[in-house]
């Protein structure tokens, strides 16, 4: 805790007057940015604030249009990430940019391998990798596994290792925590600490306050392409750091929970029910019960079997077993397809894989689950499909409102708003939703929960799961609490119900057993 | 509606259109052909009328004539590569078809109009059901397309021979030769039929749902799967529809000599099939597809066949001929060049912008 004394220090990397500008947008405006070594410095904004784009015009991916950027005392103009990488700038974006069908050490790897008198050393190789590794704490990870058999946090984790093979003085970490569980938030931020204390810049970038507060120094507020502020994290109070994100005062958030504690639907038939709900390998038997009007949340940390109930829910994953009931009537779903039929609609927290359809348009993207419904041979009208642009695009704020844009130049917010639009176009009796709010900017996350209530209140059964608690504990009535892939229990939302009261249902389950 | 004055205006957006698409090389590499043709012989685009029988002739239709086959595969083919497969087999299921009607009609012998409708039937028949096996494979069993196809173009070749016991045959039916040689309204059949196919499929793919699903399946199967789309189905369909489009392909060029080589009838057309798809601006990477442009790369390739004879380049040369086309219309078309031609565009108008507040 006596670490940081920065300003006496001189700047690793600093950047003056930063303007870049794309057609028809000012990107960045005359932004300045310092970078001490020994420091966490975290870059805050909303989409489209600007934070990726500094990063960019830093490593050399962007050309600047004028300014100055001094890396150790030079200045510098990278040709690209390479060449900021020989310079000591390291990179790890938000989406692994991993190999998959390559093993752990190959990735950690990959560019620096051991090499000997006939071509590459892989026992060497695969030394050093487990060596970067251990670095990170990750020393019972096998480097000679492939990277597919591995979770998504561990591959981010191993995305890290790499970056820090090549004994970076800077590294930049693009919303490294985004699908990292509350342990390996922490046993990141464990090796971020180490890193700095050893000297190294780190430029931190992500979306969750709590993590932003827990481990950075300083930081820098863009809105954009504009530098609102520059702070030392302790010193800023939360709702002074989110008012200049967004650039107004926001209480909608904190004013969202009170409203939903109210109603309890604790009598009547409920809407949908399942008992010994289970799949081999993926969750032991569950019992869920949805009433009609409810948000039953999951809460649980990765891994603990919250994505994977959602999915045995909707038949992306085939039950093996489990009695489900449908409004009174015993039915089975066993595919996506059947689910639809039924009126379930899930939204999945893979957004880019599972679900956009990235090249085709944001009309196309809305209309497809109701398409697919219809099948193929009873296409919707030009008029039904505009109704359901104007609709969804109008109800759930998406931006730029352009129906014939391609999804994929969306922003995340934005692309996960047509997701949104596309399983509310069918009109679903219940709708599971899987981290809607993940990556997304706070103005945008706030829409999104109001538009849960919203869909709530109007009869909508809602299934709720995500990874930040205070969320389930905010938009739930009931809450399911999920361990390692096991239900091990369920709390009636009240006023006295936290999210550390479930922290502490998850931590003391167990332990005692 | 439309005032005089708005017609040009008009015209420029057609125009300005056009050079959006990923084909538009295409179609100018198509436009020089010609004109390389029309230096060696300024009435090589001559068409004359046949006052007795209103046929047309000239080398405009004799190409006509010569992309129907090339037309058929390649719009099967890009409805295949747009779910993110691949078809091998067209080129054999061409040799399998022509050789079922071919000995069909030999053995029957009667020459009649119903003899050369059963011939007809039976090729597509018998290429519907190589079409389903590779779909089958390819959506039920899981195999990778390039294998299964691979596989069913050896299998087809070798089928083929079976059928006519390795020989060359022959037959004679008028009306079998008709669909060939023959013309409609001036135009050759084999045209005017391949104008419709190509129009009836892209009626079916555009005016239903079909198109998105496919092209939903080829950017990202989990999604169109998530989202409640069943991919085998359309998976075996757009197999079936290549095979079905490679036998009426294979009718075409038998028909025309009434013999098929069971050797040489579609040797390399899944060559040609995919560089009309991929000169159309359909990436082999499957997703959006564009059947105008594979209907314009197809007539390409059969410009540049004629053209290759007609200005007497030795046939052995052919090949490397039609590679260097082929390549330079492709670097045309790579991201990377059009992106080159962009930034250029771009920095015209970024310095445009600056030289006007100063």
């Amino acid at each position: 805790m006596a670490a940081t004394a920065p300003a006496v220090t001189e700047p690793i990397v600093e950047m003056e007057n930063i303007s870049i500008e794309f057609p028809g947008v000012k990107a960045l405006q005359n932004v300045n940015f310092r970078l001490f070594p020994g420091e966490v410095h975290t870059l805050m904004g909303e989409n489209g604030a600007g934070k990726s784009t500094l990063i960019k015009a830093l490593t050399g991916v962007y050309k600047i249009d004028s300014g100055t950027i001094t890396v150790g005392g030079l200045s510098r103009r990278f040709a690209g990430t390479a060449d900021a990488q020989s310079a000591g700038i390291s990179t790890v974006y938000q989406e692994v940019n991993l190999c998959d069908n390559l093993t752990v050490g190959e990735n950690v790897m990959l560019g620096h391998e051991v090499r000997g008198p006939i071509g590459i050393n892989w026992r060497k190789t695969h030394e050093a990798a487990h060596e970067a590794l251990i670095r990170l704490g990750l020393g019972d990870l096998d480097p000679r596994q492939p990277l597919s058999s591995i979770s998504l946090a561990l591959q981010q984790l191993v995305a890290i290792s790499r970056a820090m093979v090549t004994d970076s003085t800077v590294l930049i970490l693009d919303e490294p925590t985004s699908s990292l569980d509350a342990n390996e938030v922490e046993g990141l931020f464990t090796v971020i600490r180490r890193l700095r204390d050893e000297g190294v810049a780190i430029l931190f970038v992500s979306h969750f306050l709590d993590q932003v507060y827990a481990i950075s120094d300083r930081l820098t507020v863009l809105r954009n392409g504009v530098v609102v502020g520059e702070h030392q994290t302790a010193a800023l109070p939360r709702n002074q750091l989110i008012s200049e994100m967004i650039g107004k005062d926001v209480d909608t958030l904190n004013s969202l929970g009170s409203q939903r504690s109210r109603a309890v639907h604790s009598g009547g038939a409920p809407y949908y029910s399942a008992k010994d709900l289970t799949r081999k390998g993926s969750i032991e038997p569950v019992d869920i019960e949805v009433h009609a009007g409810e948000v039953v949340g999951l809460a649980g940390l990765l891994g603990s079997g919250r994505t994977e109930l959602g999915r045995l829910i909707y038949g992306a994953d085939k039950p093996d077993a489990g009695i489900v009931t449908i409004d009174g009537k015993t039915t089975e779903v066993t595919s996506p397809v059947g689910a639809l039929a039924r009126k379930i609609a899930f939204s999945t927290e893979n957004r880019r894989d599972e679900g956009i359809v990235g090249d085709l348009t944001v009309r196309e993207n809305l209309v497809l689950a109701v398409q697919a419904r219809r099948g193929w041979a009873r296409p919707l009208s030009r008029r039904e499909q505009a109704a359901i642009c104007d609709k969804y695009l109008v109800e759930l704020n998406v931006r730029p409102a352009d129906p014939e844009r391609a999804v994929r130049d969306l922003s995340g917010g934005n692309q996960q708003k047509v997701l949104l639009g596309r399983w509310l176009a069918t009109q679903p009796e219940l709708l599971i939703l899987d981290e809607p709010t993940r990556g997304i900017d706070v103005g945008a996350k706030a829409e999104i929960q109001e538009t849960i209530v919203a869909l709530a209140d109007d009869g909508m059964s809602v299934i709720f799961i995500s990874s930040e608690l205070e969320e389930v504990v905010r938009l739930s009535e009931r809450i399911i609490v999920l361990k390692d892939r096991r239900k091990i229990g369920e709390i009636v939302n009240g006023p006295d119900v936290t999210a550390e009261a479930i922290v502490d249902l998850i931590a003391s389950e167990g332990s005692g057993a | 509606m439309s005032t005089p004055v708005a017609r040009p205006s008009a015209a420029i957006r057609v125009i300005t259109g056009l050079f959006h698409q990923p084909y538009v090389w295409a179609i100018v590499a198509l436009l020089l052909l010609l004109v390389v043709n029309l230096t060696k012989n300024p009435a090589y685009l001559g068409v004359s009328v046949n006052a007795a029988t209103g046929n047309l002739s000239g080398n405009v239709i004799d190409i006509l004539r010569a992309s129907a086959p090339i037309m058929m595969i390649a719009v099967g083919m890009t409805l295949v590569i747009a779910t993110r497969g691949i078809d091998l087999s067209v080129g054999s299921v061409m040799a399998v078809a022509g050789a079922v009607s071919m000995e069909f009609m030999r053995n029957t012998g009667t020459g009649s109009f119903g003899t050369a409708v059963v011939a007809v039937l039976l090729a597509l028949g018998i290429s519907a059901l190589l079409g389903t096996l590779n779909g089958i494979l390819v959506s039920i069993v899981g195999l990778q397309p390039f294998i299964t196809t691979l596989v069913m173009m050896l299998a087809g070749r070798g089928l083929a021979k079976v059928i006519t016991s390795g020989q060359n045959t022959s037959a004679t039916n008028e009306t079998f030769r008709w669909i060939a040689n023959g013309t409609f309204l001036g135009f050759p059949v084999v045209f005017v039929i391949a104008v419709l196919i190509v129009a009836v499929l892209a009626a079916l793919v555009r005016r239903t749902a079909l198109g998105l699903m496919i092209e939903s399946i080829g950017i990202n199967p989990k999604a169109a799967r998530m989202a409640g789309i069943r991919p085998v189905g359309i998976l075996i369909s757009v197999y079936i529809v290549s095979a079905v489009l490679a036998g009426v392909a294979g009718i075409f060029s038998t028909a025309s000599v009434m013999t098929v080589e069971v050797a040489k009838t579609g040797m390399t057309a899944e060559m040609d099939a995919i560089l009309a798809v991929v000169i159309g601006g359909t990436s082999l990477a499957g997703g959006k597809f564009s059947l105008t442009g594979s209907i314009i790369g197809a007539l390409l390739i059969a410009t540049l066949d004629k053209t290759i004879v007609y200005m007497s380049i030795p046939s052995s040369a052919t090949p490397a001929f039609k590679a260097v086309v082929i390549v330079i219309i492709c670097l045309l078309q790579s991201p990377r060049v059009r992106s080159m031609f962009n930034r250029r565009r771009t920095r015209v108008i970024i310095t445009d912008k600056e030289t006007v507040p100063v």
